[in-house]
């Protein structure tokens, strides 16, 4: 069976790539994949020490065109919740990872897709062709309580999200550019992916503690995490492993 | 380390001296007596006011006295001692929540982790565009946040990717960044304008004649987590709404 995504090393840089040239559709197989995938990186970086950075990118046309609807539409009573909560799962892990997030769009990021990009810290995003579009209006389809808290604390403005969800806006990356949703658009799909991992090189050049980064960003995205599961910490936990770090 | 006086309708308070303005027990101590003799005066004759908080020299803050944590003698009486500043500091961002006028900070050069949570517990900041930089070393210390830091940040600095900016990538923002980000309300060519345009605001804002007790109740429910978070009171605001009518 063909690898569904490969991670290669560049310097401190941990590349993550959804193999192939389809829509990477979030169905379990995939994201159970790219949940495997996180965790190897996780371990091997803790037990390396140093501080590394995570990139994720696609080849092909798509980032992710978002939930396998397909596979969901055989039984969906029980396959609709098995591809939520393995999307889900991803989102937590992607949201406690213990080094900076960069999503390479390298190409369509629709629905599901759209909120994996989201899930990251930093977005890069080809400028040549691709969207970002939130399908779930035009589809027909709602949008689970959990996922919508990523979402709502990743774009803040009402007129974006009110774009985005309710009018099912395809944005291109020079318009998720001036909206602030991604922080870069670049050329094409090699060059996002080579500006992200740049951008990896420098956050990792930081040398930042793992553990302190992942918990700053359960701090500063509170509801997402908490609304994703991700167990937050009583106040004097907080304050005493603040102390334990001088 | 602190000065109080009364300009017109504008309290000042300063922080005294060209340092660090590190903050430490006794600067606390002595912030918290000045907000609330603030408070006492008000109380005995209210009207429409103000409150201008600034500092002498090149420091706004840099934060808490971490030399004096770090001169504990023992690792853990060094924990012990950050632990009670972090606790400390709590109240004077409940005190300026819950103070009865408009607070405004002049930034009058760098402000950095708790002395960046003090200016931003203000209603206004303005700040000076020549030099200085707003700055939360925690990161690049290897410092997690206190929740009540964080819930401060999330109420005061709404966009996701300043947020990330200033939290996870520990970023030195400069005067004119932090205006077109939204963190400061306007930016002056130095210390003395900076000052100058918040004894302004200070006044215009005073001459409203507003309500001290309503100003206060609805900054609070603007802002219920962070208010949450630093210990004040869930509202009393049924009550206080129908003795207004």
């Amino acid at each position: 069976m063909a690898e569904m995504c490969r991670v290669e090393k560049r310097g401190r840089v941990y590349l993550l790539t959804l193999a192939g040239t389809d829509e990477h559709r979030l169905n379990p197989a995939l994201l159970d994949a790219i949940r495997s995938a996180l965790s190897r990186v996780r371990s091997v970086a803790v037990a390396s020490g140093g501080s590394a950075a995570l990139v994720v990118a696609a080849e092909g046309k798509f980032f992710s065109n978002g939930f396998d609807l397909a596979w969901a539409r055989v039984s969906p009573s029980d396959r609709t919740p098995l591809m939520v909560s393995a999307l889900q799962r991803t989102i937590a892990d992607l949201l406690s990872f213990p080094m900076p997030t960069i999503a390479a769009v390298t190409g369509h990021a629709a629905a599901a897709g759209c909120f994996l990009a989201l899930s990251h810290d930093y977005m890069i995003m080809r400028a040549d062709r691709g969207f970002l579009y939130m399908s779930e209006i035009d589809i027909g389809v709602p949008i689970t309580e959990n996922i919508m808290a990523v979402l709502r604390a990743k774009i803040a403005d009402p007129r974006t999200r009110r774009d985005l969800l309710l009018q099912g806006k395809r944005m291109t990356a020079a318009e998720a550019a001036a909206r602030g949703i991604v922080d870069r658009a670049v050329g094409g799909a090699a060059e996002t992916v080579e500006a992200a991992v740049a951008m990896g090189e420098e956050l990792a050049a930081r040398n930042w503690d793992g553990e302190v980064y992942a918990s700053i960003r359960k701090g500063a995205f509170l509801e997402a995490c908490s609304g994703i599961g991700l167990a937050v910490e009583e106040e004097e936990t907080e304050t005493k492993k603040a102390a334990c770090k001088l | 380390m602190c000065s109080l006086e009364k300009r017109g309708r504008v309290y000042v308070l300063s922080l005294t001296g060209d340092n660090e303005h590190r903050l430490n027990a006794d600067l606390i101590a002595e912030l918290r007596s000045a907000l609330a003799k603030v408070r006492t005066e008000y109380a005995a004759a209210p009207e429409g006011s103000a409150l201008v908080t600034a500092a002498e020299g090149r420091f706004f803050s840099n934060g808490f006295d971490l030399a004096w944590a770090n001169a504990a003698g023992s690792p853990s009486a060094s924990r012990q001692r950050l632990s009670s500043l972090v606790a400390l500091f709590k109240p004077v961002v409940a005190d300026l929540m819950s103070l009865p006028m408009p607070t405004i900070s002049a930034v009058n050069g760098h402000a950095a982790a708790a002395g960046l949570m003090l200016a931003i517990s203000h209603d206004y900041t303005v700040m000076r565009g020549d030099r200085g930089f707003l700055y939360m070393s925690e990161l690049n210390i290897g410092l997690p946040f206190p929740p009540y830091f964080m819930s401060l940040m999330r109420a005061k600095i709404a966009d996701p990717r300043t947020l990330r900016d200033v939290t996870l990538r520990a970023a030195k923002i400069t005067a004119a960044e932090a205006k077109a980000r939204g963190i400061v309300d306007s930016v002056h060519a130095g210390a003395d304008e900076a000052l100058q345009a918040a004894m302004r605001m200070g006044e215009e804002l005073a001459a409203r004649n507003w309500d001290g007790g309503v100003y206060a109740s609805i900054r609070m429910a603007a802002f219920p987590d962070l208010c949450r978070a630093v210990g004040l009171p869930a509202e009393e605001k049924a009550q206080t709404f129908s003795s207004k009518l």
